[in-house]
């Protein structure tokens, strides 16, 4: 008989066995899909997760998909090693988008090479503003940040409507709801001739650097861990839990409205009323499936961006529907989670389980 | 603006709330055990397309709405496996839920789109339905719309003065204590879980089969998390959710009537009020720190380690 | 223009048939045809109705053509990827089904010359990207009158998804029609800001029925808004597709997109070599669009009428828009004599007298 009990320790080996695991365990229950749906399940995973990335366009393409959920996933993770539950970050990159775009648009006739900093810093800042407000109403109001974080996902996407079925609204664009294009200097530039892999990419990997350091060698960072460990060890310690929510909310959204703003000023090159197609809902997954460490957090939003363009290429190479993506997404988060189990637990065969205290373990990380 | 017109407006208030009403009384069970699942939308997603499945297969809409409360039930299932077997985070189960549940719900429904079943009509309560104002407002509904008033009272009545409905508050508040009396912590979270799903999978069903009978991808279209928003909204409280409810699904109906009456707003900023009114009720019932604590579950959104 | 297109389809027939009997073109490969979706195929709206475009060219052409579509793909940075990926996979003829994919369209189009785009309600054009959109407000115009007909509250509701022109023209459109036969009725518009959302619908169609309106019209997605109407026991037309599956007393008739041959014409145009970027922007006369066959509940003499003032259109007799047109203000935007040009109504950003309340800006 399976007998379950805690390690004494965190397994650490678990801890890179258990993505891998899972990510066999969605490799397997895909190819039993693709069977069920009358494919050959080797040619359907082919298609799935290797065609994508077969010639450099491709790996440019991963890049520029992965970029924002980056971005947005590292914000998070800050945010989610404090235990402060941030769904925002969809809203924060609108919002980012929003106010970088109206920065680029009065800024159409301006030249020079201050100009794309600017526009991105306006960026940058309207997502800190959009992170402010849920930060401010739960430090000073109490009130729950996953709801006031969700509640301004829907809130940021209808201003965004707004601005651009009113004032932002290209005047000479025959009244579509879309901004006039942006002009050569507000635009980012492409690092590969023939791609749309730009600067934003590098940003989104210095991000990854920033808060590695961030995290695991600064102050502040240690307090936010301290903070997501054990709120009364934080408190006791004399850390200001509301200074920590501020940052955390702040640095989130700052992040997120760069990624927003760079999604407008990269490929898109305007602005449009659907700048991101839920970048900052797959953040959550990614930075889940990274366990909240900044390497990881890398690897997971590289195997989202392949999520997410394998299921475009099985709808154009296979006819698939485009429910895999969600399907695949669904399924590997489950099953990460669930295989995390084993970072904690170990199964035995046969033999008495010891006891365990029902002690308070680190959710998540 | 004449009295008829009030309790139309009124009546569709408690239809639009309706689904609302379903769903948070279902996540208020299940949060009051302690348990915060953030799966709803996804969970009502599969309930619909169930539901409306085998309503359209069988032409029985009774075993579509038991269809759609079932596949909600596994679905919560899922998330019990994982949040609760495994002790996985919550939050995070809770999305991975969503997610699966709009794809799966999309895969399977794919041949189910474009039909419609005759869904459940009004059904006028004999006698009562004809008391004057009231009548009309309260007993003219669908069968489904009286199951959420039935609904209602039995969570009331469950969480106030059942030994159960106890329990299971002492579980949501300290489940280490509970454990040490002796209280099965695990099976009551898993029931409360299951109940959840039930309650959004009968709310998916309640849009698929009576509200609009259809299926369409996406169509409860974020309706799950306004409902975990009114769980804070009623402060915990069973008695407070359905006013949260039908204040929401009249603010819904008001920002229609408000255009329809010539009043130009940007159609956009109107439709973010119900959005900027349920923060601004979040700020106004939670600033006061003390009852808060008061009233969520201490332990909610906590993984509790089994000790066998 | 509908002449010139009746011409190329005609053409093109008389070019397969002949080209039917040689062997040289039985041995071809068959035409890859790519769609780019903005929503779900499963949204039983816009998307279905392109869907189903799509498969009648399939039938139509058989083995001289074979397509794949994308759903769900959003207008921001991915749809140049997946327009360029279908490009990529040997796709020789694309449709690009949405407004926002017009910019990608054009940059993609760019890159691959020999590929034919074909880009649904945009304005901007290429040497190789082509626009087309079907005039459904003539549609629009049909179910007006029908309803200017059945109306007995005078106060008519249309469900809009979104104030940009193409919603606003079919507003006038229905208005124009409406108030051809009954003068004294108005048009109340409720905006839900969303193209798809059934449960909202539904209750902008109730909330718009509470207020007086015995006939509803909408231009969003789902059959909310014919639900109902079918429950309150009052009209409505649906948009897209014959909805009468979802309401059978409360459907009079729909505006629908007929979105087939014009997909059919265009991939014969590829097959033989014809093909061109231009601006297709026909209605009735080519049959893009339509009205579906109108309830029973419609009298016999309007339904007789409706058909009457179909083929005027057609004809060309007929404009929806024809002056004198005067906007809310009682200013007489078209003169006399004149029709609104194309340009005009591509941007039309006001309301026509008849419809009520200020159009948001």
């Amino acid at each position: 008989m399976f007998k379950v009990e805690k390690r004494p320790v965190e397994s650490r080996l678990m801890g890179y066995l258990s993505p891998v695991l899972a990510a066999v365990l969605t490799l397997v229950s895909g190819a039993l899909l693709f069977l069920l749906l009358g494919q050959s399940p080797l040619e359907g995973l082919y298609t799935f997760f290797v065609m994508p990335l077969s010639d450099l366009y491709g790996l440019s393409e991963l890049g520029v998909k992965a970029a924002p959920i980056l971005l947005c996933a590292m914000g998070l993770a800050v945010c989610y090693r404090a235990k402060v539950w941030n769904i925002g970050a969809e809203g924060q990159l609108l919002f980012g988008a929003l106010i970088g775009s109206w920065a680029a648009l009065q800024l159409l006739q301006v030249e020079g090479a201050w100009v794309l900093p600017l526009v991105l810093l306006a960026g940058a800042l309207g997502g800190m503003f959009w992170g402010l407000i849920p930060a401010l109403l739960r430090t000073h109001f109490n009130t729950n940040e996953i709801l006031t974080t969700i509640m301004l996902n829907y809130i940021a996407l209808n201003v965004l409507l707004y601005g651009v079925h009113g004032p932002l609204k290209d005047p000479d664009g025959y009244n579509f709801p879309e901004s006039a294009l942006f002009s050569e200097s507000t635009l980012l530039p492409t690092l590969l001739d023939g791609t749309r892999v730009h600067i934003g990419v590098l940003f989104a990997l210095l991000a990854v650097a920033v808060v590695w350091v961030l995290l695991s060698r600064t102050f502040i960072g240690f307090q936010i861990r301290v903070l997501g460990l054990d709120s009364r060890a934080a408190h006791y310690a004399g850390y200001n839990e509301k200074r920590l929510v501020i940052f955390v909310l702040m640095l989130c959204g700052g992040l997120a409205g760069l990624a927003g703003v760079l999604e407008v000023t990269g490929p898109i090159g305007q602005l449009v009323p659907q700048v991101s197609p839920g970048y900052g809902y797959a953040a959550i997954i990614v930075a889940f499936l990274g366990r909240l460490h900044p390497v990881g957090i890398l690897l997971a939003s590289l195997l989202m961006a392949l999520v997410y363009m394998g299921g475009e290429m099985v709808q154009i190479e296979l006819g698939l529907p485009q429910a895999l993506t969600g399907l695949f997404q669904g399924m590997l988060l489950l099953y990460l989670l669930a295989c995390d189990f084993l970072i904690h637990y170990r199964i035995r065969l046969g033999g008495r389980a010891t006891a365990s205290v029902a002690a308070p373990v680190s959710e998540g990380a | 603006m004449d009295i008829d017109f009030i309790i139309n407006v009124l009546y569709a208030m408690i239809r639009t709330g309706t689904p609302l009403l379903i769903v948070a009384l279902g996540e208020l069970v299940c949060e009051r055990s302690g348990v915060l699942n953030l799966g709803q939308e996804g969970m009502m997603l599969v309930g619909a397309v169930c539901g409306f499945i085998v309503a359209a297969t069988t032409g029985s809409l009774f075993l579509g709405v038991l269809a759609a409360m079932l596949a909600g039930c596994l679905m919560a299932l899922l998330f019990g496996l994982v949040a609760l077997g495994l002790s996985a985070t919550q939050v995070a189960t809770g999305l991975a839920l969503t997610i699966l549940g709009a794809g799966l719900s999309a895969f399977i429904g794919e041949s189910f789109v474009g039909q419609t079943v005759l869904g459940f009509k009004a059904l006028p309560i004999p006698l009562l339905s004809e008391i004057p104002l009231l009548g009309p407002l309260l007993f003219n509904h669908d069968v489904l719309v009286y199951l959420s008033f039935g609904l209602f009272a039995g969570v009331i009545w469950f969480l106030r003065s059942t030994r159960a409905g106890l329990m299971l508050k002492a579980i949501g508040e300290t489940p280490e204590s509970a454990t040490a009396v002796g209280l099965p912590v695990m099976r009551v979270r898993y029931l409360a879980v299951l109940f959840g799903g039930a309650m959004a999978g009968l709310a998916g069903g309640y849009l698929s089969l009576a509200y609009t009978p259809l299926w369409a991808e996406g169509m409860t279209a974020g309706r799950g998390w306004i409902a975990l928003a009114l769980v804070v909204f009623a402060s915990w409280r069973a008695e407070r959710v359905m006013f949260g409810a039908y204040l929401f699904g009249l603010a819904s109906i008001l920002h229609l009537i408000v255009q329809g009456m010539g009043v130009s707003i940007s159609s956009n900023l109107l439709a973010m009020l119900p959005y900027v009114v349920t923060i601004l009720v979040l700020v106004l019932l939670s600033s006061d720190k003390a009852r808060v604590r008061l009233y969520a579950p201490m332990s909610l959104g906590k993984p509790f380690h089994r000790t066998q | 223009m509908a002449m010139q297109l009746g011409a190329l389809v005609r053409a093109a027939s008389t070019v397969l048939l002949a080209t039917a009997v040689s062997a040289a073109a039985l041995a071809q490969e068959p035409l890859k045809v790519g769609f780019v979706y903005i929503g779900p195929t499963g949204d039983a709206g816009y998307t279905y109705a392109h869907d189903k475009g799509r498969k009648y060219m399939e039938e139509q052409l058989g083995d001289q053509v074979t397509s794949t579509y994308v759903e769900n793909v959003a207008e921001g940075a991915d749809s140049e990827r997946v327009i360029r990926q279908l490009a990529k996979s040997g796709n020789e003829l694309i449709f690009t089904t949405s407004f926002g994919y017009m910019n990608p369209t054009l940059k993609v189009a760019k890159q691959f010359p020999k590929v034919a785009f074909e880009h649904a309600t945009g304005y901007k054009r290429s040497a190789n990207v082509g626009t087309y959109m079907g005039r459904i407000y003539e549609s629009r115009y049909l179910t007006g009158v029908i309803a200017g007909k059945m109306t007995k509250s005078n106060v008519v509701g249309y469900v809009g998804s979104f104030p940009i022109p193409e919603v606003v023209r079919g507003i006038n459109a229905f208005t124009q029609g409406l108030r051809s036969v009954n003068p004294d009725a108005t048009v109340k518009v409720v905006w839900v800001s969303s193209w798809y959302d059934p449960a909202k619908e539904l209750e902008a169609a109730e909330s718009l029925i509470l207020q007086g309106a015995d006939v509803i019209s909408q231009h969003t997605d789902s059959a909310g808004p014919i639900q109902a109407a079918e429950a309150k026991g009052v009209y409505a037309f649906g948009y897209n597709s014959d909805m009468s599956l979802y309401g059978k007393n409360a459907h009079l008739s729909a505006a629908v997109f007929n979105w087939g041959p014009l997909y059919e014409a265009k991939a014969r145009a590829v097959i033989d070599g014809s093909w061109k970027a231009e601006d297709v922007w026909l209605g009735l006369a080519a049959g893009y669009v339509d009205i579906a066959p109108m309830n029973d509940a419609v009298p016999a003499d309007v339904q007789q009428l409706v058909m009457d003032l179909k083929q005027q259109i057609v004809d060309g007799k007929l404009h929806p828009f024809a002056g004198p047109l005067t906007n809310q203000a009682g200013e007489i935007v078209v003169a006399e004599g004149e029709v609104l040009a194309d340009k005009e109504m591509l941007s039309m950003g006001y309301y026509v007298q008849g419809v009520e309340g200020e159009l948001p800006k």
